[in-house]
Order: structure tokens, then C-alpha cells, then sequence
């Protein structure tokens, strides 16, 4: 611990400046290895068929505002086909396949998303705009890991579930969003075919490009034609999967808004649904916390891709006593975060994936001046094309403003104080969500309090934002309905009787 | 009249007047459970509930949405302290709302006469609900060990699942199964640490009521188990759509009820739980699944170092 006289020191320390120092020569990555061509089919029945409509919808890189490629758009007709393609495979060559077998499919699709790796990263970079670091060293794996994951299951369900014979669901229809493409078609795909199920995915339509590349993989691996399907499209074409009759469950990631909507839309059907929603994430720094670290554990919860990710830690509860540190070495450290091009290695805050959510970023930050909150921003240089946001903080916030009630989605952290463990643990549970949450503390008793208090389905301790296939994710309250990755995410695709 | 017959509420007789007066019995006013206390509905607003064989009936609160938003308040108070009481005090707590059914037998035996069943049926269902008690007593403090875990993960942290609570649960409970079905129901979702808000069986009421003055006599905190009378149609849309209900146990066949439970839920994306009518002295009516069917599952990741 610091003595107050240290503190008080570092208070009255000069600001450093950033702008003399060194700075990094670009680094970028080629776009060669994405092979990205110029025009995607939908992926139905194991063939790339063009959209009944005949209507195809472009995708941009959000770095440059460039057209990447176009792709199908899919109208209802198109879901219907996809729809009933996963209904044969089901009744088919998938249904009857021996759970050993369809568990190597699995293996497969893992080693050739890790053949494929290079290319998977920079297109997922390209086509949304995270940081090649991340897409690297997050997406890509990970979503490798997850099939890996979930193969090994597929012929030992019968340990899963105590006492229950466990059978799939059917057909799901999977609806999936644009922060982390890939890995999350992998969360979606690997557990449902793992328990048996055959899947209708719809990326989201600003990042359909990586779901189509393992459409790809997934027919060169030569599953059964309809085991997977993949159809691009907006809201509409989600909306279609939802409501056709011949889905027997729905999954979904996405806002809590559009969950809702779902879970509306599918009252009554007798469709099981797992819903991965919003959240407004509790990040808790305790007096007694490594204070260095913590200001990593922050910026790596609010800050990694973009802050657009559903359990970031938008809410800093700092304990008062140590406040005004904290909020400096933040500040410091944000000084020091490359915003720019997503394709250099440099770079930590990379482009906001579309305008429309550029304008929703910039609208909370214009909501959280007009309330009153005071607004913190780097002076970084942003580049003359693309969506870039520079990262913000907020302090001075109030529970009921807007920034601190409200998902932005985006690189925008509302900053309030506290003095008890009781009053830090109603302030972080005083909200509809309830996905996620970080405490900060080298008291292991105290850390274990607060855990145990928050109301969240995923709560890292002096960490943030790690992620693991055998690790169980999902929201309490209106943060979601059901888990995904480990054992406990293979229920929702699962039949018990 | 109430209790004109010879088989009165508590098992008493009534005499021709004018023989040498025998005692009058003391009859039972039907009240409802919140909070851990016995009030009327506040809307004033009675039913009556006749005695398929005639010859006995009693009048029943009508609750009204108030007294359900009364009863939500009660539950989400007590579910701070419920939830975080060890597994092994809900265990023994359960074991005690048995005892005290095992005490009162007589009673729940001569109400579920009065709602048509034979003395046989009757027994042998109290017997069941008594059983079933103690099954899930017994679950309290084990289905964490059988359903939480310790997940593998490929870094340096210490990453485990456990289960806990959802929160406060509105239970609309079987309509044709006012004893068994009732503790069916509502054992498992305390068990699990919630507290809930229950609609009785609108048709076969007696037992729900008569289950609160149990639960009242057994350490059941005030406000987990709240227990209303009145009509499903009234309540059921304050039953799904209340905005500081987590989860929905709905009990019956209905589409058009399942449709509407499911619809409201999406308000605040509350957990619905279906539970067909169904023979609840089955051993299939009781399992561990009942309490996961409301349970959340929270990972926690925890450096190791390397």
C-alpha cells in the first residue's frame, strides 16, 4: 500500500506528455491473405445458391468506407429453403449419424479454421473493423477452440445430464451480431451440432464475410448438404428465420431490445429460445486493488474492440479514497492508445464497426454533456476516412444519467465513486442487466463478497474480459436467457427426458 | 350457511339446536399469506368455495393486483436474505414445513374431502406432498455440487460456475392439483434460494391457504412463500407482466394462457417454466430439474498466476 504522502505526491506530479515521445512506424498487414471475392451466395443445403430475390446488399470495410464485396440478401423464400434443407439433414444423414462421427466433423472444422487462420483474421478486420491484434489473438482462436470444444462432447452426452436422456432439439435458427463475427457463429454452430442439431446462422448483415469463409470450410470439410446454413440479410431476413414454423429453437446475440422482440415473437410456439443480450457492466476498483493493473484491467474492459461488446465494463465504480489516481493514470494510460488503422499491429482502438452506430456513439456522448457529466478525450489523430471514435471518459456521472444507465456499445466508460462495499454492490446491481461485472482487490475475502453479490452471469476478479470455450457465458435479469460454451451451454440444444 | 354438514372444516360435529347444546365449533376464516402474515385482499372481494358434495362451503379472498404488487414487495424483501441463507438452513426449513404437514394431516385430509376426494385419495396425496417436502429438503444443500463447475479454461485462472437464484418467482399453480401439486411446485423453486408468489388452484383453494399457515408455523421466513386466492383470468397478466418478477412457473394447459405468460415475459425477459396438468404423485414430478428450471449460473474467473 501506499503511504498518503506517496499519493499526494503523485497528484502534484507534472501531466506527462505523450507527444514528444516516440512513436511507432505503421505496421500494417497485407489484405492479400483475406481472398476475399467479389461477390457472396447464400450457403443452403450445402450449395452456394443466389438469393430467390436476386437482391445482394454490399459490405464495407468500416476503416475506409470501401466495398468490400456484396452479398445476398435473403428473402423469405430463401429461409424457407434453408429452413427446410436443416429440417432434412436433420431427419437424414445428421440424425442418423453416430455421435462419434458427427463429433469428428466438429474436430474438422476446428484444425481447418486454424489452417485458415490467416486468412479468417484479416478478413474479420476488414469487414468489422477490430484491431488485427484482436482478431488474431481473440477472434480467430477462439473460435477454432470452440469447435475443438464442443467435438468432444457430441459422443458423451449421456454424462451431461444426471438421470435425463438427452436428445436434440431439432432445427435452430441462429441469429448472430457484428462485434465478434466468427466467434460467434462458432458459439452458436459448435454446441448445436455437437448435441445433434442442424442450424440456420444469419450473420449480421454489416459482417456477414467471415460466417460465409466457414460456410466454406464447413462444405469443404464435406458435412452432410443442410447440417449448416448460412443466409445474409438484415433485420428482415432475421425476423423470417424467427417466425418460420420449422424451426424448433431460436438463438440469439444481440441487443436486448431485438431479444425482446424475439422472445415476443415466439410466445405461444413452443420454440425454445436462448437469448445473449446487453448489459451496462459493473467494474469495481477497490482501494486496496494493484492499482497499475486495475487501470489495464479498465481500459482492456471498456476499450477492447471499440467497446463494442456486450459485456464490457462501461461502469467504473472506483473507491473514493483512491479516485482521483485512478482517473489519472487512466487518463495517462488512454493517451497512450494508437486509434487507427484496424489493419496496422499498432493499433488498440480500431474503427466502429458501422456509421449508424458511429452516430448512436456520438448522440451518448452529447446525451452525457447535456446531463451534466464532465467528458474526458484523448488528443489522438483519428484518420480523414472511416468510423473512429476516440475513447472517452465520463466523470461527475450520476445512476440515472443516461451513460450510466443506457448500452452505447462503443468506447465510452461513465466513471462513478464509492465508499462501502454495500453501497458500491447496490450501485452496480441497480440496473435491468445484469451480464456481467469486474472487482479489483488484493483482499481475497473481499473479492468474494462482491462476486457473490453482484447479480451477473460472468464476473472477473482483478482480470476482464477473458473468454474460454469451457467457460459458461450469459446474463441474469434482462442480460439474457441460458448459457453458452461449456457444459452448461450444451442444455439449451438439448432435449431432456 | 357454512358447514351445515356433519363434517364441518375441523372435523366437529353440529347438533340438531335445541338438544343440549353441544360446543359450537370455531370455523376457519380463509385468509391469504403474505409476508409472513394472514390479511384479507385488500379489494374487499370475496368467492365462495362449494363442496362438490354440498353441504359445505367457505368464503375465499378474491385478490386483486394490488394485493399481487403487495405480494411482490413482500417476495423480492425476503429474497435478499433467502437466497443467501446456507443451503444446509433451507435444507432443515424444508424438512420442517414437512414435520408440520406431517402434524396437520387431518386437516389437509377433511379439505381435500371438501374438494371431492375420497378419504383414500385424500391420504395417500397428503402422504405424497409430505414426501415430497422432504425429497427436496434433501436436495437443498446437493443439486450445487451436481450441477455447478470447475471449467477447464486454457490460461491462468481459476474459472467455476455455480448456480444461484433467479429471484422472485410468480407461481401459478396447478389448478387441479391443490395439495401435491401446489408443494410440487413451490418446494423446488425455494429450495433453489428464490421467493415466490402464488396463485392457488382457483377451483380447489382450501389446501393453498391451509399450506401458508404450515409454512408460517415451520422458520419459513416472511414473503417467500406468498400464497394468494382468487381468479387466474383476473391475475394471470399481473402474474407475467410485473417488472420486478424474474421468473414464471406456469402450471396448466392452456395455449392461450401459455401464449400470453410468454408474451408478457419478454417485457423483461423473465424465465417461464411450463408445467403441463399432470399426475403429480409420478416419481417423474420430482427431480433436481424443478430447481434448475430457475436458477442462474454465474462464472467467476479467478487469477492463478503462472
Amino acid at each position: 500500500m501506499k503511504t498518503k504522502k506517496s499519493l499526494a505526491k503523485e497528484e502534484a506530479a507534472p501531466r506527462l506528455n505523450f507527444k514528444t515521445s516516440w512513436t511507432y512506424q505503421p505496421a500494417l498487414e497485407s489484405t492479400a491473405p483475406a481472398r476475399i471475392a467479389g461477390r457472396y451466395e447464400l450457403f443452403i443445403g450445402g450449395k452456394f445458391v443466389a438469393p430467390a430475390g436476386g437482391k445482394y446488399f454490399p459490405t464495407i470495410n468500416p476503416a475506409t468506407e470501401s466495398k468490400l464485396s456484396e452479398v445476398a440478401e435473403a428473402g423469405e423464400k430463401d429461409v424457407d429453403q434453408a429452413v427446410r434443407a436443416a429440417r432434412a439433414a436433420k431427419e437424414g444423414a445428421w440424425g442418423r449419424m453416430p455421435a462419434k462421427e458427427r463429433g469428428k466433423y466438429l474436430f474438422r472444422i476446428a484444425r481447418m479454421i486454424q489452417e485458415r487462420s490467416r486468412e479468417l483474421v484479416v478478413t474479420e478486420t476488414l469487414d468489422g473493423g477490430k484491431p488485427i491484434r484482436e482478431s488474431r489473438m481473440v477472434d480467430i482462436p477462439l473460435a477454432a477452440n470452440h469447435f475443438f470444444y464442443y467435438a468432444g462432447w457430441a459422443d458423451k452426452l449421456e454424462y451431461a445430464f444426471p438421470a435425463r436422456r438427452a436428445r436434440p432439439v431439432g432445427v435452430a435458427g441462429q441469429i448472430i451480431p457484428w462485434n465478434f463475427p466468427l466467434l460467434m457463429a462458432a458459439w452458436k454452430i459448435a454446441p448445436a451440432l455437437a448435441a445433434g442439431n442442424t442450424v440456420v446462422l444469419k450473420p449480421a448483415e454489416t459482417t456477414p464475410l467471415s460466417a460465409l469463409k466457414l460456410a466454406e470450410i464447413i462444405q469443404e470439410a464435406d458435412l452432410p448438404p443442410g447440417v449448416v446454413n448460412v443466409i445474409t440479410g438484415a433485420g428482415a431476413t432475421g425476423a423470417a428465420l424467427v417466425a418460420h414454423p420449422g424451426i424448433d429453437k431460436v438463438a440469439f446475440t444481440g441487443s436486448t431490445e431485438v431479444g425482446k422482440n424475439i422472445q415476443k415473437a415466439i410466445a405461444g410456439s413452443g420454440k425454445r429460445c436462448t437469448l445473449e443480450l446487453g448489459g451496462k457492466s459493473a467494474h469495481i476498483i477497490f482501494e486496496d486493488a494493484a492499482l497499475d493493473q486495475a487501470v489495464e484491467g479498465i481500459v482492456d474492459g471498456i476499450f477492447f474492440n471499440q467497446g463494442h461488446v456486450c459485456c464490457a465494463g462501461s461502469r467504473l465504480f472506483v473507491q473514493e479514497s483512491v479516485a482521483k489516481q485512478v482517473i489519472r493514470r487512466l487518463r495517462d494510460r488512454m493517451e497512450t492508445l494508437i486509434v487507427g488503422d484496424p489493419l496496422d499491429k499498432n493499433t488498440d482502438i480500431g474503427a466502429i464497426n458501422s456509421k449508424p452506430q458511429l452516430e448512436k456513439i456520438e448522440s451518448y456522448v452529447k446525451a452525457g454533456l447535456a446531463e451534466g457529466a464532465s467528458c474526458y478525450q484523448p488528443e489522438c489523430a483519428l484518420p480523414k476516412k472511416g468510423y473512429f471514435h476516440r475513447p472517452v471518459l465520463f466523470t461527475d456521472v450520476a445512476q440515472s444519467h443516461r451513460v450510466s444507465q443506457e448500452e452505447i456499445f462503443g468506447p465510452v466508460l461513465a466513471i462513478q465513486t464509492f465508499r462501502t462495499i454495500e453501497e458500491v454492490v447496490e450501485k452496480a446491481n441497480n440496473t435491468p442487466y445484469g451480464l456481467a461485472g469486474g472487482v479489483w482487490s488484493d483482499k481475497g475475502a473481499k473479492v468474494f463478497s462482491v462476486t457473490s453479490q453482484l447479480r451477473a452471469g460472468v464476473v472477473w476478479a482483478n482480470t476482464y474480459n477473458k473468454f474460454d470455450p469451457t467457460s459458461p457465458f450469459g446474463g441474469y435479469k434482462e442480460s439474457g436467457l441460458g448459457r453458452e460454451g461449456g457444459l452448461h451451454g450444451l442444455a439449451p440444444y438439448l432435449e431432456l427426458s | 350457511m357454512r358447514n351445515k354438514s356433519e363434517e364441518n372444516g375441523m372435523g366437529g360435529q353440529i347438533q340438531e339446536a335445541g338438544a343440549e347444546r353441544a360446543r359450537i365449533p370455531v370455523l376457519k376464516t380463509y385468509k391469504i399469506y403474505v409476508d409472513g402474515k394472514f390479511p384479507r385482499t385488500e379489494s374487499g372481494r370475496y368467492f365462495q368455495f362449494k363442496s362438490p358434495a354440498g353441504g359445505w362451503s367457505a368464503n375465499l379472498c378474491e385478490c386483486s393486483r394490488k394485493d399481487f404488487r403487495d405480494a411482490v414487495t413482500a417476495a423480492r424483501g425476503a429474497f435478499a436474505k433467502w437466497s443467501k441463507a446456507t443451503p444446509f438452513n433451507r435444507g432443515q426449513i424444508l424438512y420442517r414445513v414437512a414435520e408440520m404437514l406431517e402434524g396437520r394431516k387431518a386437516q389437509f385430509v377433511e379439505e381435500l374431502l371438501h374438494q371431492g376426494l375420497t378419504r383414500a385419495q385424500a391420504e395417500s396425496e397428503v402422504a405424497a406432498s409430505v414426501d415430497r417436502l422432504v425429497y427436496y429438503a434433501g436436495w437443498t444443500d446437493k443439486f450445487q455440487q451436481v450441477f455447478s463447475a470447475v471449467n477447464p479454461v486454457a490460461s491462468s485462472y481459476f474459472n467455476f460456475s455455480v448456480l444461484e437464484p433467479t429471484g422472485v418467482v410468480a407461481v401459478l399453480a396447478p389448478e387441479e392439483s391443490s395439495l401435491l401439486g401446489l408443494v410440487s411446485c413451490v418446494a423446488p423453486v425455494i429450495a433453489g434460494g428464490n421467493s415466490c408468489v402464488v396463485l392457488a388452484s382457483s377451483r380447489l383453494p382450501l389446501c393453498a391457504v391451509t399450506l401458508g399457515e404450515v409454512l408460517n408455523s415451520s422458520d419459513v421466513p416472511g414473503g417467500v412463500v406468498n400464497i394468494l386466492t382468487g381468479f387466474r383470468k383476473e391475475l394471470l397478466a399481473q402474474f407475467s407482466s410485473h417488472m420486478d418478477v424474474n421468473g414464471v412457473l406456469y402450471c396448466g394447459d392452456s395455449a392461450e394462457e401459455i401464449r400470453k405468460v410468454q408474451t408478457d415475459a419478454a417485457l423483461n425477459v423473465k424465465r417461464v417454466s411450463l408445467q403441463p396438468e399432470q399426475d403429480w404423485a409420478k416419481a417423474e414430478a420430482q427431480g433436481p430439474y424443478p430447481i434448475l428450471a430457475f436458477q442462474e449460473v454465474k462464472t467467476t474467473w479467478h487469477p492463478i498466476g503462472n
